[in-house]
């Protein structure tokens, strides 16, 4: 059985925060603007100084080196950055089956970055950091751009994904409908520390 | 000597006509707002007084035979050079890495390039003869320190602009070095893009001054050509190894150990 277990985090004002993220099931995360949900996703991707202990299984984060902690605990952002010009450029690994389940045919690989709506790029970044495998998703206000018919493909593909590969996910987002239906537990964020609200 | 090789003496009238034109430029950025006027006024009345200044001393500075002087002199220009290519910055590291980074890296492209020269292949006696030792550092350090404050500004601005790439990169789990990689390459581009262009059109389109003067002082003209030569390459070997020494020292100090972009390490 996966486990992300995080003990005693503290970052920036924040902490101490624990929290437990079981394989296949999504947690939910959300809280006002500024309250530091992103600097948490940020924290376990190791991208933030931090004190406390993340372990994923029996992996203590600082045991291997960022970069391979990050490509199994893989953060998406809410603005994901382009550097090439085109689409196809930033892939390696690329599934038919995993970008037709987002509603793209083949045909978008080809296009410029410059023309990529905000919910294309949202999409598209996913299905980019997916290509690492990772065994646990933050997930960063995933679908704020994207419309109904997107948001459920989006969702539903992450659902298949996480029971695919038995992974995890800290889904952090506004919509609190969206939160009860996907996640398994869910949480508010205020003055540097967690609640449960289920 | 022939008519030709004399030397015509400048008036100060010459001068002041070469200077209007520099004043011009000035009125003219300011005019425009390109905000270079007062960086270039002052960088045109140091040409002036430093130039007179080593005019008065370069006769008795050559004349010179203790080592621990010439030595000293040399740790002048090399500090001098590495403040310059600081000033130049528009990013900076905090604390004395700015300084340390520039004045190391001209430290190796510069000092060691011109030891190995004067050892190696000058072979002057003294080693340290200040009429090869002196002219042959301030060449090297003249042309590496631009190439070197090219490539570090550019390493700088463009990392700064592009923080959201290098984190997105870091993100999807690339290393410290991958995710940098592009930034290091345009700024190695853009430190060497200097001397490259000089080693291009140098006969065709440039004479370069050493080789100029030595000739017009009667030097015969395929040995001038010999040493044009020679530090033509000891400058492209020097600026290259001072700028991937700058890029290599800053990019490390653009990460922390847990491969975390660190713009704190930064002047504001």
């Amino acid at each position: 059985m996966r486990l992300l277990n995080i003990k005693n985090l503290k970052f920036l004002h924040c902490g101490p925060v624990n929290l437990q993220v079981k394989a296949t099931e999504i947690t939910g995360l959300s809280g006002a603007s500024g309250s530091g949900k992103s600097l948490f996703l940020r924290t376990l991707a190791d991208l933030e100084a931090h004190e406390g202990d993340i372990v994923l299984d029996d992996l203590n984060q600082q045991s291997i080196p960022a970069h391979q902690w990050r490509q199994k605990v893989a953060l998406l952002s809410a603005e994901t950055s382009w550097w090439f010009d085109t689409v196809a450029e930033h892939f390696e690994v690329l599934s038919e089956k995993n970008l037709a389940a987002l509603g793209f045919t083949k045909d978008c690989m080809q296009w410029s970055i410059a023309r990529l709506s905000s919910g294309e790029k949202q999409r598209l970044g996913l299905l980019r950091l997916l290509q690492n495998e990772p065994e646990v998703l933050l997930l960063d206000e995933p679908t704020a751009n994207l419309d109904k018919h997107n948001t459920q493909l989006f969702e539903e593909f992450v659902m298949q994904y996480l029971e695919e590969k038995s992974a995890s996910a800290i889904w952090v987002g506004h919509d609190h409908e969206q939160l009860k239906r996907l996640s398994v537990n869910s949480y508010v964020m205020a003055d540097g520390g967690m609640v449960n609200v289920d | 000597m022939e008519e030709w090789l004399m030397l015509i003496e400048l008036s100060a009238f010459d001068l002041a006509l070469a200077a209007i034109l520099v004043l011009l430029l000035g009125v003219l950025s300011a005019s425009m707002k390109l905000g270079i006027t007062r960086q270039l006024y002052i960088a045109a009345a140091r040409t002036t007084v430093q130039l007179l200044l080593v005019g008065l001393v370069l006769k008795s500075l050559f004349a010179s035979t203790s080592m621990a002087f010439i030595l000293i002199i040399a740790i002048i220009m090399i500090s001098v050079a590495g403040w310059e290519i600081l000033s130049r910055q528009k990013r900076k590291l905090k604390g004395w890495w700015g300084f340390g980074v520039s004045t190391g890296s001209l430290f190796v492209s510069s000092f060691l390039i011109t030891l190995l020269c004067l050892f190696t292949i000058i072979q002057a006696d003294p080693w340290y003869s200040p009429q090869y030792a002196i002219p042959l550092l301030g060449m090297l350090l003249g042309n590496t320190m631009t190439g070197i404050a090219l490539g570090m500004d550019r390493l700088l601005q463009n990392a700064w602009q592009q923080r959201p790439v290098i984190e997105q990169r870091l993100m999807l789990g690339q290393t410290a070095d991958e995710s940098i990689a592009d930034i290091k390459r345009e700024a190695m581009r853009a430190g060497m893009i200097p001397i490259i262009n000089s080693m291009a059109a140098a006969g065709l389109v440039s004479l370069p001054g050493m080789m100029t003067g030595q000739i017009l002082a009667g030097a015969a003209p395929v040995e001038a050509v010999k040493y044009q030569i020679l530090i033509m390459f000891m400058i492209t070997a020097g600026t290259g190894l001072g700028v991937i020494s700058v890029l290599w020292l800053i990019s490390k100090r653009l990460f922390d150990e847990r491969e975390r972009l660190c713009f704190k390490r930064l002047l504001k």
